[in-house]
C-alpha cells in the first residue's frame, strides 16, 4: 500500500464560528414533542472557572434501539424507528456558556470486543482558543449497573469516572464540561 | 493482503480509522495563541478504542442546503465588494479515497476584513450585500466548489500589532465521527503568517502547508473570477489492524 496521504491539519473556529455553524434546529436531535425526549444542558468553564461562551457542543448516539442509520455499522443501516431522531445534535454556548440539546435515551450497543456498551452520548467541542476538537462522552446516571462494566468507562482513572456522568435535572439531565483543572472532564483521542 | 476491518470477540467487523500522527494537528496548548493557556486540557487524553459510536456519524446535508449555499456573492439583491474568488477542491481520506456526499460548512469575514458578527468590534465597514457564510455537499467525487470574495485580512488582540491573515474556516463531517474536522484555508504567499499564531501552531512545516491553497490559474475564469484549489484531507483507515490490538491503554 502508497504512503498514506498528510491529514489537513486542524484550526480553531475562532470567536465567529455562529455565522457558519449556527443551525436553528441544531439542539434538535429530535423534534420537540417526541415521546420520551429530555433536556441535556451543561456549562462549559475554562481553567480560571470562567463560563466559555463563544463554543459549540456536537452530540452523536444511537437510537433507542442501539441502532444508527450508517452503512459502516457491520448489523446493517437502519432508520430509526423513531420519527424525526436525527441522532446528531448541535448546540452553541449562550452568555452564561450554557449549551442544551433536546434528545433521547439510547440504547446500548455491542462491544467489538466482546461485553456491552452503557448507553452514551459522545460529545464533541470546538470553541475560540481550542485549536483541535476535545472529545469526550456523557453517561447516564440511571445506569450504574450497565457503567460498572463498560469497557470506555472501565478504560479511565477511576477517580476521574465521575467527569463523564450526567447528573438528573428537572427537566431532563444535567452535564457540566470543565476544560481545564479542577475536577477537569475527562477528554479521548480517538 | 490488506484490511481494513477489525474483527474481534463479539464476531462484528468495524472499519478502523488510522490514529493521526502526534504532529499532525496543532498542540491544544499553543501558548503563542493567548486563549489556548486557560482552556486546553492538562491531562493527558484518554486513549479510546474506536466502537460504534465513533466510526458511524451524521450522514447529513440533502434537506439542510438551498440553492444558493455554495455562491456567496449571490445571497442578496447586489454583489458583494471585493475580489470575486473561486474555491474549489476535493476531501479525500487518507488513502486517497473521494468522501462523497459530505457537508462542507464554510464562513469568513468579508473583503474589508470585518465579520458579520455582534462581538466583531474591528472598525472596516459590513457589506450588506455579504454574509460571510456558504455551504455544499461534495459530489460523487469528493468534489466542492464555492463562489465568494476574498476575505481581508484583520487586526486582533492577541499580540502587539496582531493581524490574522485572510482565511476561510472550513468544518467538515466526513463519512464518521472519527472524521469530524474543522480548519482555515489560507492564501498562498501571505506575508502575515509569519506572525500568525494560529497558522504557526501546527509545527510540522509539511503539514502547516496542507492550510494553504493553491492559486489555480486552469480554473481562474477570465475576466471574471481568480481560482483557488484547496484540496483537504481526512483521516484514512487502518490497513492492517491486526498491529494494533487495544491493548495499550
Ligand atoms: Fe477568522
Amino acid at each position: 500500500m502508497s504512503e498514506p496521504l498528510g491529514v489537513t491539519p486542524a484550526q480553531t473556529v475562532g470567536p465567529y464560528l455562529h455565522i457558519g455553524l449556527r443551525w436553528p434546529d441544531g439542539p434538535y436531535v429530535v423534534p420537540e414533542g417526541t415521546p420520551g425526549a429530555f433536556w441535556i444542558r451543561g456549562r462549559i468553564v475554562d481553567g480560571t472557572g470562567a463560563p466559555v461562551v463563544d463554543a459549540i457542543v456536537e452530540s452523536w448516539q444511537a437510537d433507542p434501539d442501539g441502532r444508527f442509520d450508517h452503512p459502516d455499522d457491520p448489523r446493517g443501516a437502519r432508520p430509526p424507528a423513531l420519527a424525526g431522531f436525527r441522532g446528531f445534535g448541535r448546540s452553541e454556548t449562550d452568555g452564561q456558556g450554557c449549551y442544551r440539546l433536546l434528545t433521547v435515551k439510547p440504547g446500548s450497543l455491542p462491544d467489538p470486543d466482546g461485553g456491552t456498551e452503557a448507553p452514551h452520548l459522545t460529545l464533541s467541542v470546538f470553541g475560540r482558543g481550542l485549536l483541535h476538537r476535545l472529545v469526550t462522552r456523557l453517561y447516564f446516571p440511571d445506569e450504574q449497573e450497565a457503567n460498572a462494566v463498560d469497557p470506555v468507562l472501565c478504560g479511565v482513572n477511576a477517580d476521574r469516572r465521575d467527569t463523564l456522568l450526567a447528573s438528573p435535572a428537572p427537566d431532563g439531565l444535567h452535564f457540566d464540561i470543565r476544560l481545564q483543572g479542577d475536577r477537569e472532564t475527562v477528554f479521548f483521542a480517538v | 493482503m490488506t484490511q481494513d476491518v477489525h474483527q474481534a470477540g463479539s464476531g462484528l467487523i468495524l472499519p478502523r480509522y488510522r490514529r493521526d500522527d502526534v504532529d499532525a494537528h496543532p498542540p491544544l496548548l499553543s501558548p503563542g495563541y493567548r486563549s489556548t493557556v486557560a482552556r486546553a486540557p492538562q491531562q493527558p487524553l484518554t486513549h479510546l478504542p474506536q466502537r460504534l459510536t465513533e466510526i458511524t456519524g451524521p450522514l447529513l446535508g440533502e434537506g439542510r442546503l438551498g440553492d444558493l449555499d455554495h455562491d456567496l456573492t449571490r445571497q442578496h439583491d447586489g454583489e458583494p465588494q471585493g475580489q470575486r474568488i473561486i474555491v474549489h477542491g476535493r476531501v479525500r481520506d487518507g488513502d486517497g479515497r473521494p468522501v462523497p456526499r459530505t457537508l462542507v460548512e464554510i464562513w469568513q469575514a468579508n473583503a474589508a476584513g470585518r465579520y458579520r458578527h455582534a462581538s466583531d468590534t474591528w472598525a472596516a465597514p459590513l457589506d450588506p450585500h455579504f454574509d460571510g457564510v456558504g455551504r455544499v455537499l461534495t459530489d460523487d467525487h469528493g468534489r466542492y466548489r464555492f463562489i465568494t470574495v476574498q476575505p481581508g485580512a484583520y487586526p486582533w488582540r492577541n499580540h502587539d500589532n496582531a493581524w490574522r491573515p485572510a482565511h476561510i474556516h472550513f468544518s467538515l463531517f466526513g463519512r464518521a465521527f472519527t472524521q469530524r474536522l474543522v480548519t482555515q484555508m489560507y492564501f498562498p504567499g501571505d506575508p502575515l503568517f509569519v506572525q500568525d499564531p494560529i497558522f504557526q501552531s501546527v509545527r510540522d512545516p509539511n503539514a502547516r502547508q496542507r492550510l494553504i491553497a493553491r492559486y489555480d490559474h486552469a480554473n481562474t475564469v477570465p475576466e471574471w473570477a481568480l481560482a483557488y484549489e484547496f484540496d483537504i484531507v481526512l483521516r484514512g483507515r487502518e490497513s492492517t489492524p491486526f498491529e494494533d490490538e487495544d491493548d495499550d491503554e
